[in-house]
């Protein structure tokens, strides 16, 4: 026995096998039959388009089993576009297999690699005309190229500063100042203690002075969440401690990890998640991070009564509110 | 001469007396095409692409791209005479009062999950069967281009209507921006024009999202498409397909009507759903304000690893010298997509480094052929499943009876334990695999009929497989490793010997697999039995 | 639905016995389940506290103590008010099937008769909120949907999604689906704060505004498919589990098609 290892061999393409319709006259008359049926269904699908649009009243509703109430006309529409796109395609494919050749052929490839010859003249001709351009020889032309070049892509850069204005303190302040009342949102109600129950909470915005008129960035910034628990089951310091009113306790809604509305207050558990990313913060400790990704509590608005008897800030937050960013200094 | 016939020679005489373009066209009308279901995954995502373009260009005829304040007075009852802004506004009105308007967003935002699954396929496919290789590493580098300009298109693209759901994803792209170390709040600042929300942001996505973007993906898909034209498709192993040959069919007529005909059934299939699903209902997520927020809000499915994987980060922050870095974002949401694209970017290159294989490939790998890199495919591919998980945590939640809790404790662990053992299990599958090739080319298939030998023994019978089968089960090279360079004389390490190692380790890891049987073997066998 | 109810009522008896039977894993439940159902008949001119607190020994007492005052496992339910034992109760929240992680809503064990009659005893125990008549909630000609919608987004979306589908809380718990509650169990919910639930006060959601949120909440529960087929209308999860099976499987499979050779 040789040594000599042989692999299999390639035996090529297999022989071509020829389709019913490509002998048979009945199959490929019946395949032709076939294909204009399904160009015709598209057409169809097309008039029963333009039918419905014309047609069917936009404010009708048929009950279809799955769907349920369906408008339909919009169904109408949809199903009748998608028949006459659908079917031609089907029919054209139909076609392609049925009737049109289907031997394979072959082409040959040529690797892309020119010959060694061409390589060589390319790379002399480059050479010679990078010569021709003095490019290696006058060094000063190159360097004052290469500093206008790099410097070319600033001017749009610095035309863009205007997109916006700087951001300066805007993200560590809010409406919030000491005396301003908590009113409801929606709303615009002031609240008396009294208001809420034990289990209670709010969502609340600051009253803004009469005629200014409250925007997204407004809200963006200034909605709390306000919570009334039993006072015995704050575990809080002094100084928080006393930032609540009889039970009371005002956070930021807007969480401190992205910015989502951190609204969703569980009464049992006290416990107040991020429906976006699952933070979770515990109420009775000051909204310390439980759960999830965000690394710092809500911040707490520190609440007292005015004199008649409303909730109000006894100041600003005392720290930024909402995600983190790189001015911000306080952990 | 037939009438028609007469027709198609004038037009084409017509055309080649002013462009000369006989010769060209006649090359490139009779070009080869393979035919493989496979290969028409990146055309489903050209298709949706040129049905986004169309549907768009519908919507955009009615759609106000405008953050300013309007009362809501269309015939949707349930928000009548709410303030919203007028990109909501008229979301609705093309919703409710435009015939078909609904009809036409619903196949818009159908097209673009299509789009982007179909992206996402057609690069499994490139990447499973080694069709990145040399000469098609360009390529490979734009279509990464184009899915990560496919997340950006998509992501603006949803956030235009200014709902409830979408202004809460632009809230959470800004705490990104907010994020990034020195420049962020500056960054932000800029791209909403002073405080979120602004009045702008939503004006200047419209035309990144319609002009901007949609214009460098007509530029990028012309390229990648042109470059599959010259470089000639590739092509599975089989009998008659080699290196230096293409064999499918010519494209005209046929791969023209296949691929006409596919164009077609794809937009059918998006209208389809478009009629009968509801995408993005946006009247019941309410105009957006920032104190508003719904329970399960996440983003499209694209985006939605990157939900995942933000869920599941430690709540890392640094606070020092007056300054925050908010780790807990910048690891999810800007240096692990980082290190995930740059890798994939780069893997083609990789590949051919660590086995010194600088020439073309024509011919695809059967992916059991590269156990290495399917495993590495599948590894990935876990890794990015387990962060989507994550990111419809609340939804699995609630519809299995389990806990978001966990959930995010199961992800976070299984990130970094599922990975590699889908990566040994998959290069496991994979070896046992070829073994199971190399059985039945040296044995035959198993046919499950039993026969009785005149010794009164049963032995099932093996058919022989076809020479066409045996030539496709083992046509694929099989190259050794690399060997490490030896040490230097007097045996201390150079930088170059310890790069060489890495190579020859990774080389080594690369080409593992089962000896692939020949037609020596298989005539000894053959000499054994009779 | 016209035969879901009709099968309802004729079988509601029956039923009841066996889910009692079958679901209610603590011993107290089934052993207040059927004697109550005799005891009504007895007891029919003692007066309805009365009757309560008989229905409460039986039924409660066990988890809720004797006199309501609570236990290890179960909140007192003094000064709760009769507005939550109609709640829970009606809403068959109470009694408990199991000790799970948050009470179910699930098929009433007891009836209206004998909900009001809990429901007095408790609320003879200390004041608190009234239950709720369901011919007194006017929503349907004084409820602001509109407004309803925009109260709804801002105080109930964030748990119970934004068309009030529910969704995932911490833990395991979760806000319930408001489709098909009862418009008097909703507004109940909202003045005792049920489980999981906070209170809304009626000084910052007014009894009027409640009218609208329930407005909205029905409005959402009876909008039709208007753009087809609703998905469970939970966001982009669905839409995207839908894409990549019926989209892309269709489309695949159409692939196929067209790349297999015709005989």
């Amino acid at each position: 026995m040789s040594n000599e290892v042989t692999r299999f061999q390639d035996p090529g393409l297999p022989e071509h096998a020829h389709r019913k319709s490509d002998h048979d006259a009945i199959a490929a008359n019946r395949a032709e039959r076939q294909v204009a049926i399904l160009f015709l269904l598209s057409a169809v699908g097309t008039i029963g388009t333009i039918a419905s649009y014309i047609l069917i009243d936009s404010k009708k509703f048929i009950y279809l089993p799955i769907l349920g109430d369906t408008n339909a006309q919009q169904l109408a529409l949809g199903t009748g576009l998608a028949a006459s796109l659908f079917f031609i395609g089907i029919a054209a494919v139909h076609w392609a297999k049925t009737l049109m050749p289907d031997q394979e052929v072959i082409a040959e490839r040529h690797e892309f690699r020119s010959s060694d010859e061409d390589r060589a003249d390319f790379v002399t001709t480059v050479k010679e005309r990078a010569g021709a351009a003095g490019l290696g020889r006058r060094s000063l032309i190159k360097r004052t190229m290469g500093v206008a070049l790099g410097l070319i892509g600033l001017s749009p850069l610095v035309l863009l500063r205007d997109l916006g204005p700087l951001p300066k303190n805007d993200l560590s302040t809010t409406d919030w100042s000491a005396g301003v009342r908590l009113v409801t949102d929606p709303g615009d109600r002031p609240i008396k203690p009294s208001d809420l129950e034990v289990g209670a909470v709010a969502q609340v915005l600051p009253a803004l002075p009469q005629g200014t008129e409250r925007t997204l960035e407004n809200i963006g910034k200034d909605a709390v969440l306000l919570i009334r628990i039993r006072p015995e089951e704050f575990n809080l310091d002094a100084e928080r401690l006393s930032w609540t009113h009889d039970g009371i306790i005002a956070f930021s809604k807007i969480c401190s990890h992205m910015g989502c509305a951190v609204a969703l207050y569980e009464q049992q558990t006290k416990h107040l998640l991020c429906p976006c990313h699952q933070s979770t913060f515990d109420v009775t400790r000051a909204a310390k991070v439980i759960f999830g990704p965000a690394a710092r509590p809500l911040p707490q608005l520190a609440l007292t009564l005015d004199s008649e008897g409303y909730l109000v800030a006894k100041q600003g937050f005392t720290e930024p509110i909402g995600p983190s960013f790189w001015e911000r200094n306080s952990a | 001469m037939k009438k028609s016939e007469r027709v198609a020679g004038n037009v084409a005489s017509y055309i080649d007396d002013r462009t000369g373009a006989a010769g060209w066209a006649k090359k490139n009308l009779t070009k080869v095409f393979p035919d493989h279901w496979s290969f028409m995954l990146g055309e489903i995502a050209l298709y949706s692409f040129i049905i986004l373009l169309l549907s768009g260009t519908f919507l955009t005829f009615w759609f106000d791209p405008s953050q300013q304040e309007v009362i809501y007075n269309g015939t949707y009852a349930p928000l009548s005479h709410v303030s919203m802004s007028a990109s909501y506004a008229s979301t609705l009105h093309i919703s409710f009062d435009v015939r078909g308007g609904l009809l036409m967003r619903q196949i818009h935002h159908w097209a673009a999950l299509i789009f982007m699954a179909a992206i996402v396929v057609h690069l499994l496919r490139v990447f499973f069967t080694g069709a990145f290789r040399k000469p098609r590493e360009a390529n490979w580098l734009i279509g990464i281009g184009l899915l990560t300009l496919g997340i950006v298109e998509g992501f603006l693209g949803y956030s235009l209507p200014d709902d409830l759901l979408s202004g809460t994803g632009i809230r959470i792209a800004e705490a990104i921006i907010q994020a990034i170390p020195v420049v962020g709040s500056y960054l932000s600042f800029f791209a909403f024009g002073g405080a979120f929300p602004g009045h702008v942001f939503i004006p200047r996505i419209y035309i990144v999202h319609v002009l901007l973007l949609p214009g460098i993906f007509l530029a990028l898909i012309t390229v990648h498409l042109m470059l599959v034209w010259y470089q000639k498709h590739t092509q599975y192993p089989g009998p008659g397909r080699k290196e230096t040959n293409v064999v499918g069919y010519p494209l005209m007529p046929v791969y023209m009507a296949k691929a006409g005909g596919f164009f077609f059934i794809v937009f059918g299939v998006t209208a389809f759903l478009g009629a009968v699903a509801s995408i993005n209902p946006i009247w019941l997520y309410g105009p957006y304000t920032p104190g508003q927020i719904s329970a399960g809000s996440q983003p499209d499915w694209y985006m939605g690893w990157l939900d995942g994987l933000v869920r599941m980060a430690p709540p890392l922050e640094t606070h020092a010298f007056g300054h925050t870095i908010s780790w807990n974002i910048l690891i999810p949401g800007l240096i692990i997509p980082g290190i995930l694209f740059t890798g994939m970017a780069l893997y083609p290159f990789i590949e051919s480094w660590m086995s010194r294989d600088n020439r073309e490939h024509h011919l695809l790998d059967r992916p059991r052929n590269v156990p290495n890199r399917t495993a590495l495919g599948a590894m990935s591919l876990s890794f990015m499943i387990i962060s989507l998980a994550n990111g419809g945590n609340d939804i699995i939640a609630t519809h299995f009876h389990l806990t978001i809790n966990g959930i995010m404790w199961f992800t976070r662990f299984g990130l970094f334990i599922v990975p590699p053992i889908v990566f040994i299990i998959t290069k496991r599958i994979c070896l046992s695999l070829q073994r199971a090739d190399r059985e039945i080319v040296l044995h035959g298939r198993e046919t499950g009929r039993l026969v009785m030998t005149p010794e009164g023994e049963f032995l099932e019978v093996h058919e022989e497989l076809t020479p066409e089968k045996k030539w496709t089960l083992t046509q694929h090279e099989q190259p050794a490793a690399l060997t490490a360079p030896s040490e230097d004389a007097n045996g201390t390490r150079s930088k170059a010997g310890i790069k060489g190692k890495v190579r020859a380790r990774m080389s080594e890891a690369h080409v593992e697999q089962i000896t692939s049987p020949t037609a020596t073997e298989a005539h000894e066998l053959e000499g054994g039995h009779h | 639905m016209r035969l879901s109810n009709f099968r309802r009522k004729k079988i509601a008896g029956p039923v009841l016995v066996v889910t009692a039977l079958l679901t209610v894993g603590s011993a107290f439940s089934i052993a207040s389940a059927l004697p109550s159902a005799q005891r009504t008949e007895v007891s029919a001119q003692s007066t309805l506290v009365d009757e309560g607190k008989q229905i409460f020994l039986k039924g409660c007492s066990s988890c809720h103590g004797l006199n309501a005052e609570g236990g290890a496992v179960a909140p007192s339910l003094i000064g709760v008010g009769a507005a939550a034992v109609d709640f829970q109760v009606g809403t068959g929240r109470m009694p408990m099937a199991d000790m799970s992680q948050q009470a179910m809503r699930k098929k009433p064990v007891y009836d209206a008769t004998q909900t009001a009659a809990l429901a007095a005893y408790v609320a003879s125990l200390a004041p608190g909120p009234a239950a709720v008549d369901s011919a007194s909630l006017t929503w349907e000609r004084d409820g602001n949907v509109a407004q309803g919608g925009e109260l709804f987004r801002t105080n109930c979306a964030m748990c119970h999604n934004f068309a009030a589908q529910g969704g995932a809380l911490t833990n395991g718990k979760y806000a319930p689906s408001l489709m098909g509650v009862e418009p008097q169990h909703i507004y109940e919910a909202m003045i005792t704060g049920p489980q999981s639930m906070p209170k809304f006060s009626d000084k910052t959601i007014t009894p009027a505004e409640k009218l609208s949120i329930i407005k909205w909440i029905k409005s959402a529960q009876s909008e039709p498919a208007i753009g087809g087929a609703s998905l469970g209308r939970v966001g982009p999860v669905t839409e995207g589990l839908l894409v990549w099976t019926l989209g892309l499987g269709l489309l695949i499979g159409i692939a196929v098609w067209l790349a297999t050779k015709a005989r």
